[in-house]
C-alpha cells in the first residue's frame, strides 16, 4: 500500500508541478463513471487522476488510481489515455496496463439530446479502478488475489446521450464491452445528473464562490450478459458528486458511492483531480 | 488489433480532412434561427454583467481569443464589424451551439446567464 501511496503522491506532485506552468480552464466532466457530451477544448490537453478506495467485508481493501490525459483533437472528437495501477492491503502495489478511448460526436449542433459515441480499447490485468460497471461485474470479483497473469483486451462501446437544460445535466450511457479473448458481450448503464450551485458568474474572481461548485449524482450498474440480460447477479451503485474548480487552478471531486445489493461493494470513494493545459501546441511553439 | 487502430485513426483522419472549411468566414451566422436571432438578452441591464462576462471570458475563451479579444493562431478577431453587428441572439447562438466543424468549442455546459453575461461582455468589446 506504502509503495502504491508514494507513486499516487508522486503523480499528484507532478500535476502540481505542471499546475505551476498553466493557465486558467475550464472545469471538465462532473462524474467518475457517466459521461456527458462535453468534449476536450480542440487542442488542449487535460491530465487528470481517478481512484477509488474500498474496503470489501470478504476481500483485502484497495486503492485503484487511473492517471488520465485527454486531448481536444477538434471540437467534435475527444481522444483519452489511461494509464491504471492498483494497490490492495497485504498483497502488492501493481501497474495494471493502460486504455485507449476516442469520443466523437455525429450531431455538430446543439439538439435536446446530444449523442456522443464512445469507442474504448483496454488491455489491463487485475484492475480495480471501476471506471464502468458491467455484465456480473460484483464484490466477489475483488476476492482473489491480485493475478497479473489474467490479461484481459477488452473493447468498449458506449452511447453517450446527454442534455444541459436551464443549467442541469442529464447524461445517459448506455454501455457494451466485449472481452477480445472471446466472451459474450457485456451491458452495463450509467446515469448522471449535475448542476453548477449558482448560475450566474460574480462580476469579481472568488475561490469559493457557488459557481465554481458543481454538485450531482451518478448511479450506474451492471446488466449482464448477452444470454443472460438482466438485473440478475449484478451490481449497481448510487453515488452524489461534488466538484470544485478552482479558478485558474486545478479541479477537485469527491464522490461517495453506496452499493445498491449485496453483490455490490458497500461503499467506494472515489476522488479526483485535473488540471487543463490549454493550447499545449502552441505553448511548446512559444506562441 | 493493431489493425483496428490504425483504420479507426485512419477513419477519424478522413473525417477531419472531410470537415475542414475555412475559419471565420461568418458562415455560422446563416445557420441561427430567426427565433434566436432576436432573443434579446436578459443580463444586459445587470449591474455586474460586463465585468462578470470579461471574467468568464478571461477563464474560458482568452485561450484562443487573446486575453485583448484581438484572436490568434487563427482564431478570429473579436474587435470587428461581425461580432459589433451580430444581435445578443446570435451570438448566444454561437456559444451554445459552437462551430464544432471549425474548432469553436459549444459552451451548452455553462448555465444559460454565464453565456448572456459572455454576450453582455462581447457586445461592449469596442
Ligand atoms: C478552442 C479555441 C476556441 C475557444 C476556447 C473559443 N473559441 Fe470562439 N472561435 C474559435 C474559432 C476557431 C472560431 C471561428 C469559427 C468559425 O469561423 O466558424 C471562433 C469564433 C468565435 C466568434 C465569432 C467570430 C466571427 O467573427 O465569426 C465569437 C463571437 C466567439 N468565437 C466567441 C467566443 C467566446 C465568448 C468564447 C469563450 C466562451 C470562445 N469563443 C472560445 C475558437 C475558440
Amino acid at each position: 500500500m506504502m509503495a502504491f501511496l508514494s507513486k499516487f503522491c508522486l503523480s499528484v506532485a507532478l500535476l502540481l508541478l505542471m499546475i505551476a506552468f498553466a493557465s486558467p480552464a475550464a472545469a471538465q466532466e462532473s462524474y467518475f463513471v457517466t459521461y456527458s457530451h462535453q468534449m476536450e477544448e480542440p487542442g488542449n490537453l487535460e491530465i487528470a487522476t481517478k481512484s477509488v478506495a474500498a474496503s470489501p467485508k470478504s476481500a483485502d481493501s484497495f486503492l485503484g488510481n487511473a492517471l488520465e490525459f485527454e486531448y481536444g483533437v477538434k471540437a467534435w472528437w475527444t481522444t483519452e489515455f489511461y494509464l491504471d495501477g492498483q494497490s490492495t492491503a497485504d498483497q502488492s502495489s501493481i501497474f495494471t496496463g493502460f486504455r485507449w478511448e476516442n469520443r466523437i460526436r455525429p450531431l455538430l449542433q446543439e439538439h435536446w439530446i446530444n449523442p456522443v459515441l464512445y469507442v474504448e480499447f483496454e488491455d489491463v490485468s487485475a484492475d480495480k479502478s471501476l471506471l464502468e460497471v458491467v455484465g456480473h461485474d460484483g464484490v466477489s470479483d475483488f476476492s482473489g488475489r491480485n493475478d497479473r497473469g489474467e490479461k484481459k483486451r477488452e473493447a468498449e462501446l458506449r452511447l453517450i446521450l446527454s442534455s444541459n437544460l436551464k443549467g442541469w445535466n442529464f447524461s445517459e450511457n448506455a454501455i457494451a464491452e466485449k472481452n477480445l479473448a472471446g466472451d459474450p458481450w457485456e451491458f452495463g448503464y450509467a446515469l448522471g445528473v449535475s448542476r453548477p450551485l449558482s448560475l450566474k458568474a460574480l462580476a469579481v474572481s472568488c475561490v469559493l464562490c457557488r459557481e465554481n461548485f458543481t454538485g450531482g449524482a451518478e448511479l450506474y450498474g451492471g446488466l449482464g450478459e448477452l444470454h443472460s440480460f438482466g438485473l440478475r447477479d449484478t451490481s449497481h451503485y448510487l453515488a452524489p458528486v461534488l466538484q470544485w474548480q478552482l479558478p485558474g487552478g486545478p479541479a477537485m471531486k469527491i464522490s461517495p458511492g453506496f452499493g445498491l445489493n449485496d453483490n455490490s461493494h458497500r461503499f467506494l470513494f472515489r476522488f479526483g483531480i485535473s488540471y487543463e493545459i490549454e493550447q499545449i501546441a502552441s505553448r511548446l511553439r512559444g506562441r | 488489433m493493431s489493425g483496428v487502430f490504425r483504420l479507426l485513426v485512419f477513419c477519424m483522419m478522413a473525417l477531419s480532412l472531410a470537415l475542414a472549411t475555412s475559419v471565420g468566414d461568418g458562415r455560422w451566422q446563416s445557420k441561427v434561427p430567426e427565433s434566436d436571432r432576436v432573443r434579446q438578452n436578459p443580463m444586459a441591464a445587470e449591474a455586474g454583467s460586463i465585468a462578470a462576462g470579461a471574467k468568464l471570458f478571461r477563464q474560458h475563451c482568452a485561450s484562443c481569443h487573446g486575453s485583448d479579444a484581438r484572436g490568434r493562431n487563427r482564431r478570429p478577431d473579436l474587435h470587428s464589424d461581425r461580432v459589433r453587428d451580430a444581435t445578443p441572439g446570435q451570438l448566444e447562438w454561437l456559444l451554445r451551439n459552437g462551430s464544432l466543424k471549425n474548432g469553436m468549442p459549444s459552451w451548452s455546459r455553462l448555465p444559460e446567464p454565464q453565456r448572456w453575461q459572455l454576450v453582455t461582455f462581447l457586445k461592449s468589446i469596442p
